[in-house]
């Protein structure tokens, strides 16, 4: 199914201008194992429900943001920028 | 022969000796080996029906015409069970070997092709690079050397490649293992594994628990929830992947036609229809539903190779699930955590045809316990090893 991503700088537009940008993850810290790196790069969460995860909004503004999705119904429930608070 | 009476229902046992999650081509061939292998008191468990998900949802395309000579040798492994399947389940499961086109439409798309071209033959691979003059003779219903917005340059010829009727091989592979002895049950969900001691013991289902030691994840699309019940985390993000066909026309395509700088491929079924599919959705999503995005772009490119299509009516469309891997390789065998766990899932873009080498050499690592050397390069320690299996050839792979 299709969905729209509302972007903190341009508003509601099609999931098509989007690019993916994978789960929000923390990264282990300098000195975690290179087995902890390792599984850090390769290993997805992959839920079938919700998810925090980045876009980028490759065909207008450029911007880096956060979106909460369900991966099942593609239902986009908030969106915000980095650090910020949700904008909706 | 009814459908009915190709596989019974059975009550589900007490225990199983292996418990095999997922009805669809992986998990049945699986049980129809292992079956032939003596290990007989097996479960299928379908949550929904045998062939809902994956290997009813593909393009039914086989081919073994990759790029790394560990994919080579496995899909080529796959082939050669294909070629014998029908003789093998008494069951026509209408293999056509009519050929395989990948086209090229730039130099660096040249370049790729070569390069698979000489993998393959030193593979022992009937794979070569041809010229668009004989592109058009094998195919000339298609628009070589009209106006093009990617003009072809050549293409990778595959002639055993071709298409077969991916509904016809699960029922087969379902019917062969209920012969042997295994139950296939339908509309039976997994809700959790019991894994005391870091060894599996019993499979808990909608319709109860399950004794065993022995348990194969060979889901699509569920591949990760199944693997979250035993804390294994994996290297994959499930993608649907859409398809359509139209209605059916009298004979005229005689190849399967494939062009990853147009992000289609193309075959002609034998009702008739167009098939046709697209690389995969590129955000993560368990959606089955189909986009207008897709249908115009699908058919926009599709155009491009055959203009005259332009009157022909799409039929329907829908969606499948891919367990997409980072290097585009599946993930097969025994997992280090938990003995008795094993897994073959991240069939990304390439599963159905490689069902029946999946089946073949998961019986094997299952009934003797120890990993065959064609599986040894895709076991999931692959990644924390840091040792990818770079298949740079799958179907997904256009950017």
């Amino acid at each position: 199914m299709s969905l729209q991503l509302n972007c903190p700088n341009c508003g509601v537009r099609p999931v098509w201008e989007f690019h993916y940008g994978g789960p929000l993850k923390s990264r282990p810290t300098q000195d975690a194992s290179a087995e902890a790196w390792t599984s850090y790069i390769y290993h997805k969460p992959n839920p079938r429900g919700d998810q925090k995860e980045w876009w980028y909004h490759r065909s207008a503004c450029k911007l880096w943001f956060l979106a909460e999705r369900n991966t099942q119904s593609n239902n986009v429930h908030t969106t915000q920028r980095f650090g910020a608070e949700e904008s909706k | 022969m009814p459908a009915s009476r190709m596989w019974r229902d059975h009550e589900l046992k007490e225990s199983y000796d292996v418990v095999i999650i997922g009805g669809g081509v992986h998990g049945l061939a699986t049980a129809y080996y292992l079956t032939k292998l003596g290990v007989k008191n097996i479960a299928i468990l379908e949550a929904k029906y045998i062939g809902f998900g994956g290997s009813g949802r593909n393009t039914a395309i086989i081919r073994s015409n990759y790029r790394t000579p560990e994919g080579i040798a496995f899909y080529d492994h796959s082939v050669k069970l294909y070629e014998q399947l029908a003789l093998d389940l008494d069951f026509n499961v209408m293999f056509s070997q009519h050929g395989h086109l990948t086209l090229a439409h730039n130099e660096r798309g040249v370049t790729g092709l070569r390069e698979r071209a000489h993998t393959n033959q030193l593979m022992g691979i009937d794979s070569r690079l041809i010229q668009p003059r004989e592109i058009q003779e094998l195919c000339p219903m298609m628009n070589v050397f009209g106006p093009q917005r990617y003009p072809i340059q050549a293409a990778l010829y595959h002639p055993p490649g071709g298409i077969i009727r991916h509904d016809a091989v699960v029922w087969a592979y379902a019917r062969g293992a209920d012969r042997g002895g295994a139950h296939v049950h339908q509309l039976t969900e997994v809700n959790d594994i019991e894994t005391p001691n870091g060894a599996v013991s019993a499979v808990v289902t909608n319709r109860g628990r399950i004794k065993t030691g022995i348990v194969l994840n060979a889901t699509a699309g569920y591949a990760s929830t199944i693997c979250d019940m035993v804390n294994i985390p994996l290297a994959l993000e499930t993608h649907p992947l859409q398809a359509f066909v139209s209605e059916a026309l009298k004979p005229w395509l005689h190849h399967v036609i494939v062009s990853s700088t147009l992000h289609i491929y193309i075959s002609q079924s034998d009702r008739g229809e167009l098939v046709s599919g697209a690389e995969v959705d590129d955000y993560l999503s368990y959606s089955l539903r189909g986009t207008l995005a897709f249908a115009e772009g699908g058919a926009t490119h599709l155009l491009e190779l055959f203009p005259f299509l332009a009157n022909v009516k799409m039929l329907r469309q829908w969606a499948g699930l891919c367990d997409m891997t980072p290097d585009y390789s599946p993930i097969m065998g025994p997992v280090d955590e938990i003995k008795g766990f094993y897994i073959t899932v991240g069939w990304g873009t390439y599963g159905f045809k490689a069902g029946p080498a999946s089946g073949h050499l998961m019986a094997q690592c299952i009934q003797s316990g120890k990993t065959p050397k064609m599986l040894e390069p895709f076991l999931n320690s692959r990644f924390l090893r840091d040792q990818l299996v770079g298949e740079k050839a799958a179907a997904s792979v256009s950017h």
